[in-house]
């Protein structure tokens, strides 16, 4: 059985949001990694970045200095 | 061969540009279109250059920059996203099709349409701000210009035209089609709403890509529908930039190519690639108003009192374009364009409609032998226009 544990996911507006998103990310050290919006956010399709719970302050504090609104934060039991 | 054709399209492209593609076109997904490592790849390029490309010509950010087929699909998803009946636009006497025809079609559709045209006294100059004074009105939503002339290589003082339009409210729609890449461009700072250019041009990037740079706050109607790779349940297309205007899936191999052209640009320096192609113009041009029997179009590029671009265009004789620009590809192998150019307005108001132009377009690849060869078979074909006296 495959290990499931809460994760923050941010989907976002774009894919050039989760392009911006991820540069930021990974230059700042903020773990985690991008994957299909799950459908429990969105039906259909788009990019979302996964990370831990308690990355949210960081999180938010990436898309206000990267200027990138509209991204929907929400908590789910994912797959590891 | 001896290229004078850089204004139809780059032929030299710098040396990154076919492995960039090459390595796109085997390696990249589609972008957008799943988080699998492929499709990330393209995602991550795309951003890349439409990062690039927002640095270079001064977009509010990279979301501003929507990748298309070319400047040809730029203007009619601004013209016609922009203007609809009752609106008035203004648009000038240098403009390439791509701009006229949608705004005629739009005047077919209830629009009112100014163009601006030289005086009667056949000056050849650019349209300038108090032209424009002269015919905008309250209904004035968009004016609409090139940049430079493809024909003539004259320069548009865009600088100032987004300050008049900006005072007045007016969206300006700028078709960078023959500057992108040799005249520095800010959006920002010239108060552009849309920017429109093609990739393979003074870019030195492939065909079949070009870009609309959004001004902030700009938001046209879109012109293309279809996929997005997000909100696919929605019944229209996602409000979001850049998805709004990039339905289906993006040129990331052309996109590719374009980011490795902008380096190269971006290291050899904008000012740098201009200078050089200007002064083989310039010599181009004086030797080729001390050749008898030649009509030479737009005035000396090396006037310093206004910008231009590396383009001269000329007649031998009475002699069709055509025939000319064929003679110099048979006997010297110097390809040229010859015809209107799609440029109708300029060739009605020189009188050439019927014999069209010779067009030279120089990059800063040519050299000063190649310049003097088409000058000497160009004295050639003026003294077989005379019955080979003078």
């Amino acid at each position: 059985m495959a290990d499931r544990q809460l994760q923050l996911v941010v989907a976002f507006l774009s894919t050039a949001d989760a392009m911006a998103f991820e540069d930021a990310a990974r230059e700042s050290g903020l773990p985690g990694r991008l994957i299909p919006v799950p459908t429990q956010i969105t039906e259909g399709c788009g990019l979302a970045w996964k990370t831990d719970c308690h990355e949210r302050q960081r999180v938010v504090r990436l898309l206000e200095t990267n200027g990138l609104h509209g991204a929907r934060l929400v908590e789910l039991e994912l797959l590891r | 061969m001896i290229y004078f054709d850089q204004s139809a399209t780059s032929l030299w492209k710098p040396e990154g540009v076919a492995g960039a593609i090459q390595h796109a076109l085997q390696t990249g997904g589609n972008a957008g279109r799943g988080a699998h490592g492929a499709s990330l790849a393209s995602g991550r390029m795309d951003f890349k250059v439409r990062r690039q490309v927002a640095g270079f010509f001064g977009a509010p950010d990279p979301a501003h920059v929507i990748f298309t087929s070319g400047a040809t699909e730029s203007l009619n998803i601004a013209l016609f996203g922009l203007v609809e009946a009752g609106d008035h636009v203004v648009t000038t006497w240098l403009e390439h099709n791509s701009v006229l025809r949608p705004l005629y079609a739009l005047e077919d559709r209830g629009v009112a349409l100014s163009i601006v045209s030289p005086r009667t006294d056949r000056t050849v100059r650019p349209v300038s701000v108090e032209d424009l004074r002269a015919v905008v009105r309250p209904a004035t939503k968009v004016i609409a210009v090139t940049h430079a002339s493809n024909v003539l290589g004259l320069v548009h003082d865009i600088r100032a035209i987004g300050e008049f339009c900006a005072d007045r409210g007016i969206l300006l729609v700028v078709d960078a089609s023959q500057t992108a890449g040799l005249l520095p461009i800010n959006v920002a700072e010239t108060g552009i709403a849309c920017l429109c250019c093609s990739a393979h041009k003074s870019l030195l990037g492939p065909q079949g890509l070009g870009a609309m740079i959004l001004g902030r706050g700009v938001r046209p109607s879109p012109l293309l529908f279809g996929g997005t790779g997000a909100d696919s349940f929605a019944r229209s297309m996602p409000e979001s930039l850049p998805e709004r205007y990039e339905a289906g899936t993006l040129n990331t191999p052309g996109i590719a190519g374009l980011g490795a052209a902008m380096d190269y640009i971006e290291g050899y320096g904008i000012g740098n690639l201009h200078a050089e192609a200007m002064r083989l113009a310039e010599l181009f041009y004086q030797g080729a108003i001390a050749i008898p029997g030649l009509a030479v179009y737009g005035g000396d590029p090396g006037n310093s009192t206004q910008a231009r671009i590396p383009v001269v265009a000329l007649n031998v004789g009475d002699r069709g374009s055509g025939e000319v620009a064929d003679a110099l590809w048979q006997s010297a192998e110097i390809a040229v364009r010859p015809g209107a150019h799609c440029a109708p307005l300029v060739h009605k108001a020189l009188q050439t409609v019927s014999q069209g132009m010779v067009r030279f377009s120089f990059s800063h690849k040519n050299t000063e032998q190649e310049v003097g060869r088409a000058l000497r078979v160009l004295e050639e074909l003026a003294e077989e226009g005379h019955g080979g006296g003078r």
